[in-house]
């Protein structure tokens, strides 16, 4: 299974300040481990959200907001893809992680096997039905 | 934490840590057996006191020191019993390292561990059952149970494969080392056959009511990513990584809603994982880089990446993929390989400069069994109009094939050939 694993942001990363060197250092170490696992797939940092937008939908209305914005402990500033056999095994990779002083969340990615053994032939039909639908209306 | 919560903690764990533990418990008592059998014995520690005192801060040093206590133990044991040997006048190679040196020697490059450790899971003494089971053990940290229930074969069978593999390696005196010169390739080869073994096992199951196992893909996946970084100069190891990263992005649309296989040109390109193939293509780069664009798995990979490049069927460069085949019939002569050619040469050249290759496979004694050979000729002939034809191709293929999802998608086609 996949997991995304949310890094919050905070003030440094709002402020768009890189991280000092210690902290880069021991993060690389611990990027060099997850790849060397084969559980890294992908991973990014995200700038601050003053270089970032919104856009908002509603009533049929599109309204863009520019960054920055203002709730940083709602704000992300990087996410991992990372690729394990469960939401174990991703909490044991999470805790070696460098972090301090701040939450880092795990969100398990919607696999097609999680429509398997459970899921009936009708509900794979209907969610076939939708993508068709989806992919006819793109 | 509830006592289950603690055992799914030391699951994940153990499947984190104990490639390494036994990696270097291998190292120093030269013995994989013996090594996997410490490890167990840590771990059985593990799930007699965690439950009761929670999972350490640091559950891998943990598991490393128990580890290391048992194997001081048993040299200690051993050396008592090499000199009660010596005694007898019996001549012995030299032993292990004394147990003051285990520390340093323990925390001596893991990587290099690591690499032994694959090539003794995957050495050619031992049949390709065993090399594929143990190595999920070994490199995978995946349980006997969980291993049995991939291969779809009961528990007591993974385990005995297990146990007499590892006696073997023991009774040979496989030496725990990274072959060298002309051996590396050959057992390079070796090491690559198994992983792509376990990949295609999941990606293709040649047995049971499923068409695939992602499971089993992604063990496979992990491994591949695994041997990319510990051999990095090895090209052919990102030609395979690249090959299944690339199959393994087209496992969401190779399912219909009903569980039935979609052919490759059938599938709906927007449920490719895209992630998967760009790291595909970048490991296809990395092997191509390193001057290995021309070894077998290097070649799969680049053809695997032309349909991964295009974004509709139609945009296939057949003419480029057909090229590929001939080089890779140069490179790794083999009946299927010329079959896929032949698939290749008529999707670019028509399905009558195709069907002259497959008729030249169909005396072939290998292909006498295998269903793809008359469902290719089925389909080219269904192509060219000759639908009775076709028809009997399409049911002797279906008569030929273990899964019954495909067997299903075979008479499909064999009544709609008769439908004309």
């Amino acid at each position: 299974m996949r997991v995304m694993v949310i890094v919050k942001a905070d003030k440094q990363s709002e402020a768009g300040t890189l991280p000092d060197k210690k902290i880069l250092t021991d993060m690389g170490k611990f990027n060099e481990e997850l790849v060397k696992a084969g559980v890294m797939l992908a991973g990014e940092g995200l700038q601050a959200s003053s270089k970032g937008a919104r856009v908002k939908f509603s009533g049929g209305k599109k309204t863009v907001t520019d960054g920055p914005f203002a709730e940083t402990k709602e704000l992300i500033a990087g996410f991992w893809l990372w690729q394990v056999k469960s939401m174990e095994e991703a909490i044991e990779w999470l805790k070696r992680a460098p972090f301090e002083g701040t939450e880092v969340e795990i969100r398990q990615v919607f696999e097609l096997e999680d429509f398997g053994d459970n899921a009936t032939k009708e509900f794979k039909e209907q969610e076939e039905r939708l993508r068709t639908q989806i992919a006819g209306k793109r | 934490m509830t006592a289950t919560d603690t055992h799914r903690a030391i699951d994940a764990v153990w499947r984190i840590e104990s490639p390494r533990l036994i990696a270097g418990l291998a190292r120093i008592m030269r013995d994989v057996g013996i090594a996997e059998d410490l490890a167990q014995d840590a771990l059985v520690a593990a799930l007699e006191q965690w439950p009761e005192s929670g999972v350490p801060q640091n559950p891998g040093a943990w598991l490393m020191a128990a580890a290391k206590n048992r194997a001081i133990d048993a040299l200690r044991r051993k050396k008592r019993l090499e000199r009660k040997h010596e005694e007898l006048g019996q001549e012995l190679e030299a032993g292990p390292q004394a147990p003051g040196d285990l520390d340093a020697a323990l925390d001596d490059d893991i990587g290099d561990d690591l690499l032994r450790l694959v090539f003794i899971a995957c050495h050619p003494i031992l049949s390709t059952e065993a090399r594929a089971a143990l190595t999920l053990r070994l490199l995978g940290g995946l349980t006997t149970d969980e291993i049995a229930r991939a291969f779809l074969v009961p528990e007591p069978t993974i385990a005995q494969r297990i146990v007499r593999a590892k006696r073997t390696l023991t009774e040979a005196r496989v030496p725990f080392a990274v072959p060298r010169g002309a051996e590396l390739a050959a057992r390079l080869k070796s090491v690559l056959e198994v992983i792509y073994l376990i990949f295609n096992e999941g990606y293709a199951a040649t047995a049971g009511d499923d068409w695939m196992r992602p499971a089993l893909c992604e063990d496979a996946l992990r491994l591949g990513r695994i041997l990319a970084e510990l051999a990095p100069q090895e090209p052919e190891v990102h030609g395979l990584v690249a090959l299944m990263e690339i199959q393994a992005s087209r496992v969401g649309a190779r399912v219909g809603p009903s569980g039935e296989p979609v052919l490759l040109l059938d599938q709906d390109r927007g449920r490719w994982d895209h992630i998967l193939i760009r790291r595909g293509l970048a490991a296809l780069e990395r092997a191509e880089k390193l001057g290995g664009s021309r070894g077998p798995y290097a070649l799969q990979a680049a053809i695997a990446a032309c349909h991964g490049r295009a974004r509709a069927a139609a945009e296939t460069d057949w003419a480029r993929i057909a090229g590929l085949y001939a080089e890779l019939a140069l490179a790794a002569p083999s009946p299927v390989v010329e079959l896929n050619r032949a698939v290749a040469v008529a999707m670019a050249s028509g399905p009558l400069a195709g069907l002259a290759l497959v008729d030249a496979l169909t005396g072939e004694p290998s292909l006498r069994d295998y269903h793809l050979l008359p469902s290719v000729r089925g389909d080219l002939l269904g192509k060219l109009g000759r639908f009775d034809e076709a028809r009997a191709e399409f049911e002797r293929a279906a008569s030929l094939t273990r899964n019954a999802r495909e067997r299903e998608l075979l008479l499909g086609r064999a009544a709609a050939c008769a439908r004309g």
